[in-house]
């Protein structure tokens, strides 16, 4: 078996979009990809895993599984990871392997932006949009397809305005409607979306960025850095260079492959759980219901794959996830703790 | 006349208690909830914060079950919470509910007028002697049940089976719920202690289970930061991932101060923390701002390895203490991290975020391990 086909696997799935990184054992992307989720991450996290199967050979090996991004749980059930991180570990351990350096990392995501603080490679602080999505990208995408342009051109027509308008970025609710004014107003297309561009990143900076020490280099990841109308308006905003990483729409992804080389490759001998490549042509389904064994009423999620039970979770009690797993054991400590009760 | 309350935390068992010493009929109400949300967050105002929410609801399930009458607490001071017996009693008088409301402050600086309200709930039948002995006892539960929970903040970490713990902390709580008697208070916090020791004893054959979690001192608004519901229980989630919890304000320590005025301490004095607070904060700022601000410096100092605020959202005094914060965190290089709850609150955001905290406490001291280790495989190779 060549020494070329041995991969680690890294799986971000969002809420805009499900990435997959194939890393080297040498640290080199061997494959990326880049799928809309579209509220269904169970069939593109099946059909990514057929687009990787076809491009890489038979012999191929998966020696370790990385998942993240907010749907980490589901993937990781589904895939059998050997590592469950949140997205800001992933992001900022992939910043930090692409360029050590690194003490600010700027993500805008699909529902969520986040600002990463590292020093000497170790994150120090990070900060995450709460209660406000101004300024991510589904708001970007939204406004792109009003103004009747596709996303991709949404940078490039930004950065040729000659006097960007200045639009309230405070909500996107009012943005939208300050933009609709400036176009009644007759400003120019290029304008108004350069525009836009300075007002997410305001909002951005004075929401997510409030209290941050933000040092360069400074590298901008997620889904947004596409947008050269962003970068731009960044670099004014913070008189400072941005750094776009080469695969900086898959960051997250990266991370976790990095994750779990580490993992994988802390423990010699640890065996991976991925559950194969052939996972995609399996059935895969999730139920859902109320659990009403407390006044807490848990929505519990359970997943099957071809009629068998693969996991369950929402429970706050863990009395549906432990289910299935030492099931003796727990009865017999009830028993003796009743026993003392009495 | 049904007496009832609003919940927060394990409030309900001191309150129950107190009552039932004194042969009050007492409603507890259903336990906080999305339905007990649900139904306070349709009666009250948008911007108020989320106790006046719960309130409601816990107001709308006890009514249910035949209560009539309300008693809170009031206060004095910035904090929005001081005037929530009044508030309430209008917005449920306009939603056509009949309750009696008590709000137990001394009206207008009058202790006399405080004595008169508690005479009116404890009725004609109980002597002083037998009120203040209610009291004693009510405090001393309350002590105890501070203690349980701090041996459950510490065990969780430690032990393995989450879901061992959460029972032994459940049935623990029933059992100081049902005492009547000062022995048996004592047994419960000492039959915890055993069973907890003895787990822990099992394991160390085993070499399982952490030996020394990660600590994290939890600050903030008390009833956010008592009730485990409007926190998203993020102690327990943090015991899961973990670590070891301390908390700013225990029940009985602001008992202590809040209605003994300081003559009992209660579990985990929070008379220090506005002289801790001084460099930072020289002043009182309503509600817990000050204690926040404190309790923060203390936790700091004793090393612990981070620090999260919580918070209801729109709470004025814990804003004030939160623009401190950055200062403290700079002076003691401590990670601070804010969490702000609302009805909107998901568990998945607060779970990100709590995931992601403690790998920026733990991946520092791994990476030095790891490296550690390289190095003496090193050592040994050359």
């Amino acid at each position: 078996m060549l020494v070329d086909d041995k991969y680690f696997l890294g799986v971000d799935v969002g809420s805009v979009s499900t990435n997959m990184v194939l890393l080297r054992p040498d640290n080199t992307v061997k494959e990326a990809l880049y799928l809309r989720t579209q509220g269904r991450p169970m069939q593109i996290i099946q059909e990514g895993i057929k687009l990787l199967r076809s491009k890489i050979g038979k012999s191929a090996e998966i020696m370790g599984v990385g998942a993240t991004g907010s749907a980490r749980q589901l993937a990781a059930t589904l895939l059998g990871a050997d590592v469950v991180k949140n997205e800001i570990t992933a992001h900022a351990v992939a910043a930090s392997r692409v360029n050590p350096q690194v003490q600010t990392i700027l993500e805008i995501g699909g529902q969520d932006s986040k600002i990463i603080i590292l020093r000497d490679g170790v994150v120090s602080d990070f900060a995450m949009n709460t209660v406000c999505a101004a300024g991510t990208g589904s708001f970007l995408d939204q406004q792109a397809s009003r103004l009747g342009i596709k996303i991709e051109e949404f940078g490039p027509l930004a950065l040729e305005a000659k006097n960007p308008v200045r639009i309230a970025g405070r909500c996107s609710v009012f943005a939208e409607s300050d933009m609709i004014h400036k176009q009644q107003l007759g400003h120019s297309l290029p304008d108004i979306l350069a525009g836009l561009c300075q007002a997410m990143v305001r909002n951005y900076l004075n929401n997510v960025g409030k209290n941050k020490d933000i040092k360069g280099p400074i590298f901008f990841q997620g889904g947004v850095a596409a947008n050269p109308g962003i970068c731009k308006a960044f670099e004014e905003e913070l008189g400072q260079p941005i750094i776009v990483p080469e695969n900086y729409d898959v960051m997250g992804a990266l991370g976790a492959a990095y994750l779990a080389q580490e993992k994988v490759g802390s423990r010699p001998g640890t065996r991976t759980q991925f559950r194969g490549l052939d996972l995609g042509e399996t059935h895969f389904l999730a139920k859902s219901f109320d659990c009403t064994g407390c006044a807490n009423r848990c929505e519990v999620v359970e997943i099957t794959q071809d009629g068998r039970s693969l996991a369950r979770w929402g429970d706050r009690c863990g009395k549906w996830s432990v289910a299935g797993v030492a099931d003796t054991a727990i009865s017999g400590l009830e028993q003796k703790e009743e026993q003392q009760g009495a | 006349m049904k007496v009832t309350f609003p919940h927060m935390g394990n409030a309900w068992i001191v309150i129950q208690t107190l009552f039932e010493s004194l042969n009050v009929e007492v409603v507890v109400p259903p336990f906080n909830s999305k339905r007990t949300l649900n139904l306070g967050t349709k009666l009250s105002p948008e911007s108020a914060c989320l106790p006046l929410k719960l309130n409601l609801g816990n107001y709308l399930e006890a009514a249910n079950a035949g209560a009539d009458t309300i008693v809170i607490t009031g206060g004095i001071g910035p904090c929005r919470f001081g005037y929530y017996g009044e508030v309430e009693r209008q917005i449920l008088r306009d939603a056509g509910y009949n309750y009696e409301v008590v709000t137990l402050e001394p009206p207008d600086g009058s202790l006399a007028g405080l004595a008169k309200r508690i005479r009116f709930l404890a009725g004609r039948k109980n002597s002083w002697a037998k009120i203040l002995k209610a009291m004693r006892f009510a405090y001393l539960k309350s002590v105890a049940l501070d203690r349980v929970e701090d041996l459950i903040h510490a065990a969780r970490p430690r032990l393995p089976h989450p879901l061992h713990t959460e029972k032994l902390y459940e049935s623990a709580k029933q059992r100081l719920a049902q005492t009547m008697t000062e022995k048996g208070v004592q047994d419960t916090v000492r039959w915890v202690q055993e069973t907890i020791q003895e787990r822990q004893e099992g394991l160390n054959s085993m070499a399982e289970g952490i030996n020394k979690p990660l600590r994290i001192g939890i600050v903030g608004e008390i009833y956010t930061i008592l009730d485990p519901f409007s926190s998203v229980g993020i102690e327990e989630e943090l015991g899961r991932l973990g670590v070891e919890v301390d908390r700013s304000i225990y029940l009985s320590g602001w008992v202590g101060s809040h209605i003994f005025r300081g003559i009992a301490p209660g579990y985990r004095s929070i008379r220090s923390y506005p002289r801790h607070a001084k460099p930072f904060l020289p002043h009182f700022v309503g509600g817990h701002g000050l204690e926040t601000v404190g309790a923060t410096v203390k936790f700091a100092r004793e090393g612990y390895d981070g620090i999260i605020q919580v918070f209801p959202l729109s709470c004025m005094p814990e804003i004030v203490a939160a623009s401190v914060l950055p200062k403290v965190q700079e002076t003691y290089k401590i990670p601070i991290m804010t969490l702000i709850v609302d009805e909107h609150t998901g568990h998945a955001g607060i779970q990100t975020r709590l995931e992601a905290y403690v790998d920026l406490l733990e991946r520092p001291r791994l990476l030095r391990e790891s490296i550690q280790t390289r190095e003496g495989v090193l050592g040994v190779g050359g």
